[in-house]
């Protein structure tokens, strides 16, 4: 990518920052995605905010209250709600209401897939629907953490306490579980399909090699994993929680097994989420001050995108092609940046 | 701490057995005119009658942690329900959370301690245990979790005192003080407390310990006018002449256990000590609190402790002419009370 020119000594950052198109968006927010050319900041509430290349915002209404979940594909976003309904939202600004659940529980996860399906979460159940399946469900022991379809095949991971359950829900008596103690939260399968990581409660990440379950443990954060992206080709797994952005090597057939992670771009701040850019081996990286950083993964060069001094950078995105960043703080203070 | 403390959102923990009248306290909190909007976890849907759009169930999913401490479990769901609701802020005041009859509040309240999110946006308050006048006295008998509630309560509603006699209600109060005699008790008909004397108590917060509990400072000697059936004197009869209270219950399986001394105390063998104490102990201590003179140290030291977690901090400067005194309480199952003893005095500098 021939934007990415930082500064030749270490010393001294460059800084793209005054190119940066600001966008005040008025509200708590917890994620960003493209849609199509837009940004969709979403809202800790009720709303999500489109916002174009000119810093143009269109406002929609998706959620009676709290959004709890998103997931997107970049044609559409799903989100569940703390009103147990299941909505989507796409480029054409449609939003369609896709489930919801009998008793107003919360939608506490959801996931997209390929060819259309998606799968919520209520509860201890997941539910799997559209594309080419049936309506389906399956129970897990305990509350569902998080959900991931795998990259092949329709087939869904649940993370739960105590493991997490892989399943396919066009096969009847396929589930299988993976145990690893402890409680997990969002899953991620890798690109090619070889490995499956979960965030777990504590500070650390866990993962399966699925051709034998062997476990890998990635441990010593400071703080919980809360942000987990898979750069370019998925040879790594860029993690927050830590005063430095954490990438497992995830390029050999063993994995992170037995390796030390790279470790990038530190700064006094812990990084609160990361986003690996879709085609270069770059990420973007917002941290508990404020400050947003892009990173060049092969020597840690960094530039500066967005100054420190703000809350804790809450959503981060690339579109597609690789030629806009989105990103926002948790009060909703954001900013795109064209490449 | 003050102003960070202050704008995390204050937290209830609402125990008691079964049919104590646990619900009963959340409609009369609810619906009161307080001009406050409380977010509401509870485990039994459609049991409260008030219109609350931030009621939310829950399903009281306890685990461990993976930090090898045994006793350190915490609420699963109520890591993920703080979560969602932090997406909500601004839209309620305080948050309740009611557990079920049969549940240890240890998990629950553990959970504000151990897990840094929930630690960031929100803070314990206290926890408030229901106990009803008439049936607790057996209940105590028969039900591990009814004792748990007792002996973790800051403050305790004693309920349905109109189906008892005066006799049977100084009982069940030695009862209760037999096993908790810091938490604040009010003796109710259909839970009818003042909300000032449930809610905002800032019964862990390290710079309240003492404000909040005069029975803490003052167990020995002081008498209060609140409470006619409290059985002062307590450790007094506890440590040296027990058995002899007319309407004092030791009870068996769980006691508190007081420590003081007007001698300074050396940190680098006190702190140690404490911590070693909890990590051997702590599956048997539910809670803890002190206020420690440190030798050659002008500030007061306060902490306090949840099993195995303790927190602490210097508070302010002792006043001038206050005794620089050491008080530590500990409110636990079969505690090794000689050892515990044994271990505080030499703590002491001679």
């Amino acid at each position: 990518m021939k934007e990415f020119t930082p500064a030749p000594d270490s010393a001294s950052i460059v800084s793209v920052t005054d190119r940066v198109k600001p966008v005040a968006l008025g509200m708590a927010v917890t994620s960003v995605h493209f849609l199509a050319d837009r940004a969709a900041f979403v809202g800790g509430e009720e709303n999500v905010k489109l916002v174009d290349a000119k810093g143009e915002i269109t406002t929609v209404a998706v959620h009676s209250g709290g959004i709890l979940s998103t997931a997107s594909d970049g044609k559409r976003l799903v989100m569940g709600g703390d009103d147990g309904k299941v909505v989507s939202l796409d480029a054409k600004v449609e939003v369609t209401l896709l489930a919801t659940d009998p008793k107003r529980r919360w939608i506490d996860a959801v996931a997209l897939h390929a060819d259309g399906a998606f799968a919520w979460s209520a509860g201890k159940t997941a539910t799997v629907k559209g594309g080419k399946a049936e309506e389906k469900s399956i129970d897990v022991p305990s509350t569902v953490g998080g959900l991931a379809f795998a990259p092949k095949g329709l087939r869904l991971a649940i993370a739960h306490y105590n493991g997490v359950t892989l399943w396919f829900p066009n096969m009847a008596g396929s589930a299988e579980f993976l145990p690893w103690a402890g409680s997990h939260h969002a899953v991620t399968f890798s690109p090619d399909n070889k490995f499956l990581v979960t965030a777990m409660h504590e500070p650390a990440l866990h993962g399966w090699r699925l051709a034998d379950n062997r476990h890998m443990r990635m441990t010593g954060y400071p703080g919980r994993v809360r942000s987990m992206s898979w750069s370019a080709g998925g040879k790594g797994l860029a993690t927050s929680g830590a005063d430095t952005v954490i990438i497992w090597p995830f390029g050999s057939k063993d994995g992170p097994m037995g390796k030390e992670p790279a470790m990038l771009a530190p700064l006094q701040a812990r990084v609160s989420v990361v986003a690996c850019h879709p085609k270069n081996d770059i990420l973007a990286a917002g941290y508990s001050d404020g400050t947003v950083l892009m990173v060049r993964m092969e020597d840690g060069a960094e530039i500066l995108v967005r100054r420190n001094g703000t809350p804790p950078v809450a959503a981060l995105a690339w579109n597609g092609k690789g030629t806009l960043l989105a990103f926002a703080d948790e009060n909703g203070d954001g900013g795109l940046l064209e490449l | 701490m003050s102003d960070a403390t202050s704008q995390k959102i204050p937290v209830t923990v609402l125990t008691g057995y079964l049919g104590a009248g646990k619900t009963t306290l959340l409609n009369r909190i609810l619906s009161e005119n307080h001009g406050k909007k409380y977010a509401v976890i509870v485990n039994e849907f459609g049991e409260i009658g008030i219109d609350n759009d931030l009621i939310i169930g829950a399903d009281e999913e306890v685990f461990e942690m993976n930090n090898g401490c045994i006793c350190c479990t915490v609420r699963g769901d109520l890591v993920r329900i703080m979560d969602g609701l932090m997406k909500r802020k601004g839209k309620f005041d305080a948050i309740i959370v009611e557990t079920t009859g049969l549940a240890d509040p240890a998990p629950v309240a553990q959970t504000f301690f151990v897990d840094e999110d929930v630690q960031k946006n929100a803070r314990l308050d206290a926890v408030v245990t229901v106990a009803d006048a008439k049936w607790l006295s057996d209940r105590l008998k028969d039900a591990p979790e009814a004792k748990n509630q007792i002996a973790f309560a800051d403050v305790i509603v004693l309920n349905k005192t109109d189906l008892v006699n005066k006799g049977e209600l100084a009982e069940v109060e030695a009862r209760i003080r037999g096993i908790n005699p810091y938490a604040k008790l009010h003796r109710t008909e259909r839970c009818a407390v003042a909300l000032a004397d449930v809610l905002d108590r800032g019964a862990f917060d390290l710079d309240r310990i003492l404000d909040i509990e005069p029975d803490f400072l003052e167990a020995d000697d002081h008498d209060h006018d609140h409470d006619h059936h409290h059985h002062h004197g307590h450790d007094h009869h506890h440590h040296h002449d027990h058995g002899h209270g007319l309407k004092h219950y030791h009870d068996e399986e769980m006691q508190s256990l007081s420590l003081k001394t007007d001698k300074p105390l050396d940190p680098n063998v006190f702190m140690p000590w404490l911590q070693n104490l909890v990590q051997v102990e702590g599956g048997k201590i539910l809670r803890s609190k002190g206020i420690l003179a440190f030798h050659d140290d002008d500030d007061r030291y306060v902490f306090q402790g949840v099993h195995m977690m303790l927190e602490g901090n210097h508070q302010r400067k002792w006043n001038e002419g206050e005794p620089r005194e050491s008080r530590l309480v500990f409110i636990g199952r079969e505690l090794p009370e000689e050892a515990i003893r044994k271990g505080f005095e030499s703590c002491i500098v001679s």
